[in-house]
């Protein structure tokens, strides 16, 4: 592991949480205008303490960077021990942009208790970070839970009009999962007298155990991405969250279950984790063709941008279980176009519900006579996300289709499918809402973007293009990450007998 | 010559009463002020005395063997010091506003005089290393919890529950007593480590030791409040006066962890097979039935109640860890998880009631759920007090309760009784629903009742602090964890 005495990652993780409770501190209905302020200058900072990791990220060294570790509680071994490599930084980078993306979004648009609103998204963003940072396995399931709290609050009190049975779903459904983890954490604990993700990683392990701890771990993971059957909390939270909310639900939160996989199940229990391979990627396929199938129906825009993103996801966890370098760094790359993707969607809807207090397809038509600018950028977005070559979401799903080819033809061919679903509900949606004649006199009233909302939109344009046209630099810090990650669930951790 | 310094705390706080009962007694209903000023002063006094000896870390018998000064009990001392200390500050304006301090209801400084002998009894129970003492210390409290319960004379639900705390106080107390009886015949002794010899010799008749402990481990189930002995709880939660609520919610669980400690580990560890089981089946069923039956209650104070036959549940199950294949250090761990569980759920009720003292006035008590809807706009600071003390109940990290289950967790995960770990977090699991509940009411409802909240500065601040311990003893947990686990490993070589 390469030592190094920086403080960054702290940085990253607790300066948008001092911010956060700096601006529940000052912040009350009277001031939203200070609070506003200080709250972008937060998400900015944040943001820019996470540049010096890209510039400082050895692409070429093995092991974890920027690492930082003291002794947090010694009486069960617990380390506040951090640290980055190529999966997680591009991870941590994501997060703090779309915090400041998220504050532009609710600048104007959130009017009660603003103060309140940045707050909890500020912090939500450091436990985020902290997720994604977290080399101490109790250090990560402390951030992995803290998460529920802000994200609660926020579908609670900012959400529609279901929003106290979305937040209720999204909680219960979540610690569910998470629950049983902490017993394997715990477990795992009890066998190696060290809380260290590094140390379980290399822990001997029967196959009867890894079975069950990865049936723990999936509990946890699984509902989180949300896999096929545990994703009903996602269309309800994603509908009844503020936009913020369904921003960074679909653009980060997603993505800690991913994440997971890769820190925890697959180096843990590399055995039970080919063993049950086919279990994951038959639940992946289902999750990528019949959600697909299920987005193609939703009347409900929100929704059925949601019902994509799980048929996304379903994409990621399809090329982490197969194994192959083309396939994960496929998956990695995806989860990371997602976040911009999903993102600008949610952006999109949010819009146009500003304006129309409507997220039914039906009640549009012709947006494209009103709002010319708005409707280049959702057509961009939509063709972004059924992975049009050139966007970023064409990148990781052409390459987790050519590592499903490697591993199957048929898993190939089925996984390809999902790029005509995706092409079909995306596109369906746009021809119903953006094109054709405008469609009521509510839609011939609508003005264009104002200059916020053309700047929020315009940086997440900016990376779709950049990540579809130069991939390389986001491919290239994974690229050690993985090949020493598959190198690692190749080897068997049964103990010889 | 008979050293008496490990009694000093309680001599002090005995002669401290009884003058407190006696100044009371020349004060006019409006310089109640000072009775309360006087008690708060008692507890740092003896607070200052049990914390020279805690420090000195050392094991210190009196009075025959049968009173001993040990750091576990310093501790729990020390923390029920805090809990009775923190109640009297929340409870001042509650009880003046009920005719409880006087005016005009014949009533005088009894509250405080009868809390401090309720204290007194805990620290007689804590400190007791013979049954009878033990025994002695229990009725000392419950005697005087029991007058304080019926306080409210005037007061339907609070005599209520005064007649139903007596009569199965008094039962549990008569199951105890019983045991004890039994215990003495069968070892021919009454002092603790004795019985301890005795019973672990061959010539102990074992089928008395077991009628003795089933008998015992009723009583002490009684006094948690564990299913199937939790009757009392709810209804007497409900009925009392807030304030008193909290005087036998919060301290009195602390005493009960250590009647549990002595009587199980230190007097009958030989029998441990048996109470280990016994227990099993109390901590399980406590946990489904309190989590399960505080999901249906709509006042705040009934599901307290039942979430605190829960808490009980799910300490006993770090109890019931410290008996496995007798390695010292894993069962020194499993206790002091137990007693970690103890002292966070002590922290957390006395600021979740405080909540409730805090929020009620004058004819009008605030224990219904609805009651706190719309907190966070009323007062933002307060809710998020609250918010925090219901995640640390529900045991979500940050909070200082997440810390208390994953210590349990890794007690009951040490013995391998993986399955007993899944139920109990599955039990957790119901649980934050209903903590989940309280939240809501707070932050998505709107408020129906818009009056200022007219409070002393004295209880902003404890209660700030209590909400701030929760979270900061949730990011610094290893202090108290290091100070149970250490007091317990030198209790258990003396």
């Amino acid at each position: 592991m390469m030592q190094s005495s920086s403080i960054l990652l702290s940085l990253a993780i607790w300066l948008p949480v001092a911010f956060g409770i700096l601006v529940i501190a000052v912040g009350n209905d009277d001031n939203p205008g200070l609070v506003r302020l200080i709250s972008l200058v937060g998400s900015i900072a944040s943001f820019l303490v996470t540049l010096p990791l890209i510039s400082g990220f050895d692409n070429a060294a093995h092991g974890m960077q920027f690492v930082e570790s003291g002794s947090w509680i010694e009486r069960f071994n617990v380390n506040y021990l951090l640290g980055i490599d190529g999966i997680s930084l591009w991870l941590v980078i994501l997060t703090a942009l779309i915090t400041i993306i998220v504050m532009i979004a609710g600048w104007v648009v959130i009017e009660k208790r603003v103060a309140q609103y940045m707050g909890a998204f500020l912090i939500l963003s450091g436990l985020m970070i902290g997720v994604f940072c977290a080399l101490d396995g109790l250090l990560f399931y402390v951030f992995f839970e803290a998460t529920l709290i802000p994200m609660y609050i926020i579908i609670g009190v900012w959400g529609g009009a279901n929003r106290v049975y979305a937040s209720f779903k999204f909680f219960l459904y979540t610690l569910l999962g998470s629950l049983l983890t902490l017993v394997a954490i715990i477990y795992l604990y009890t066998q190696s007298h060290s809380f260290s993700i590094l140390d379980w990683q290399k822990l001997p392990l029967t196959l009867h155990e890894q079975i069950l701890l990865f049936l723990a771990f999936l509990m946890a993971f699984a509902v989180k991405v949300p896999m096929w059957p545990v994703h009903t909390w996602l269309p309800d939270a994603h509908v009844e969250a503020p936009t913020g909310g369904s921003v960074v639900l679909a653009a980060i939160m997603l993505k800690l279950g991913a994440y997971g996989f890769l820190r925890f199940s697959l180096p843990i229990t590399p055995d039970a984790s080919h063993y049950l391979s086919g279990f994951i990627i038959t639940l992946s396929l289902i999750a990528v063709i019949y959600i697909g199938l299920v987005a193609l129906v939703q009347t409900d825009m929100k929704k059925l941008v949601a019902y994509s993103s799980i048929a996304h996801m379903g994409f990621v966890t399809l090329g982490f279980f197969m194994f192959n370098d083309m396939s994960v760094q496929g998956g990695l790359v995806q989860m990371i176009s997602h976040g911009f993707v999903s993102a600008a969607m949610f952006l999109c809807i949010g819009v146009l519900y500003d304006r129309m207090h409507s997220r039914q397809i039906a009640d549009y038509g012709g947006v494209v006579n009103t709002m010319p600018k708005f409707a280049a950028f959702f057509l961009v977005f939509s063709m972004a996300n059924c992975g049009l070559p050139a966007t970023s979401g064409f990148v990781g799903e052409f390459m987790v289709i050519i590592g499903a080819v490697k591993f199957n033809f048929w898993i190939g061919l089925l996984a390809a499918t999902a790029l005509i679903f995706g092409a079909a509900y995306s596109l369906w949606m746009v021809k119903r809402v953006i094109f054709g004649v405008v469609g009521n006199k509510h839609v011939a009233e609508l003005k264009d973007l104002s200059s916020r909302e053309f700047v929020m939109l315009a940086i997440l344009a900016i990376f779709v293009f950049a990540m579809g046209l130069y991939p390389e630099p986001f491919t290239a810090a994974m690229q050690t990450s993985v090949t020493d990650l598959l190198q690692q669930v190749s080897i068997s951790k049964i103990p010889a007998l | 010559m008979t050293n008496y310094t490990p009694a000093y705390p309680e001599t002090f706080l005995l002669l401290a009463t009884c003058a407190i009962l006696l100044i009371d007694m020349f004060l006019s209903d409006a310089k109640r002020a000072v009775t309360h000023y006087l008690s708060l002063a008692a507890l740092v006094v003896c607070f200052v005395l049990t914390l020279g000896d805690f420090n000195a870390g050392q094991t210190y018998y009196t009075f025959n063997n049968m009173f001993l000064s040990d750091p576990m009990s310093n501790l729990l001392k020390l923390f029920s010091y805090l809990a009775v200390g923190m109640t009297l500050i929340y409870s001042r304006k509650y009880n003046g506003e009920r005719g409880m301090l006087g005016a005009g209801t014949g009533l005088g400084g009894e509250f405080y005089v009868l809390a401090l002998f309720s204290m007194l009894g805990q620290m007689v129970m804590i400190s007791g290393n013979n049954v009878l003492v033990i025994y002695l210390g229990l009725e000392l409290m419950s005697l005087a919890l029991y007058a304080l319960v019926a306080l409210r004379r005037d007061h339907v639900a609070s005599i209520e529950a005064a007649m139903k705390y007596f009569v199965l106080g008094a039962l549990a107390s008569g199951f105890l007593l019983y045991g004890i009886s039994m215990l003495y015949g069968a070892t021919g002794t009454l002092d603790l480590s004795e019985i301890a010899r005795i019973s672990s010799s061959v010539t102990a008749n074992k089928n008395i030791l077991i009628f003795a402990l089933v008998f015992i481990v009723s009583g002490l189930a009684f006094k948690l409040g564990a299913v199937p002995f939790h009757m009392w709880v709810p209804d007497v939660y409900q009925g009392s006066p807030t304030g008193v609520t909290l005087l036998l919610g919060a301290a009195p669980k602390l005493a009960a962890f250590a009647i549990c400690f002595r009587l199980l580990v230190e007097g009958l560890f030989t029998q441990a097979i048996d109470w280990q089981q016994m227990l099993m089946v109390l901590a399980v069923l406590s946990m489904a039935i309190g989590n399960i039956a505080a999901l249906a209650q709509t006042n705040l104070k009934r599901m307290l109640a039942y979430s605190t036959i829960s808490h009980m549940g799910f300490m006993l199950l770090g109890l019931l860890s410290g008996v496995s294949g007798g390695h010292v250090y894993l069962a020194a761990s499993a206790y002091a998880s137990s007693m970690f569980y103890v002292i966070t759920y002590v922290l957390t009720t006395l600021g979740t009631f405080g909540m409730i003292l805090l929020l009620s006035r004058k004819g009008f008590e605030a224990e219904q759920i609805d009651d706190l809807k719309g907190l966070a706009k009323r007062s933002p600071w307060f809710a998020l007090v609250m918010l925090m003390l219901m995640f640390s109940l529900a045991g979500i990290p940050p909070f200082m309760g997440f810390y208390a289950k994953l210590s349990v967790l890794q007690a009951v995960l040490g013995t391998g009784k993986v399955w007993l770990a899944v139920l109990a977090v599955l039990f957790s699991l119901i649980g934050a629903y209903y903590y989940l509940r309280v939240i809501k009411v707070m932050y998505f409802d709107e408020p129906t009742d818009t009056s200022t909240i007219e409070v002393g500065a004295e209880v902003r601040l404890v209660l700030s602090l209590n909400g701030i311990a929760v979270i900061g003893l949730g990011l610094m947990p290893d202090t108290l964890m290091h100070a149970c686990l250490d007091a317990i490993s030198k209790t258990l070589a003396s």
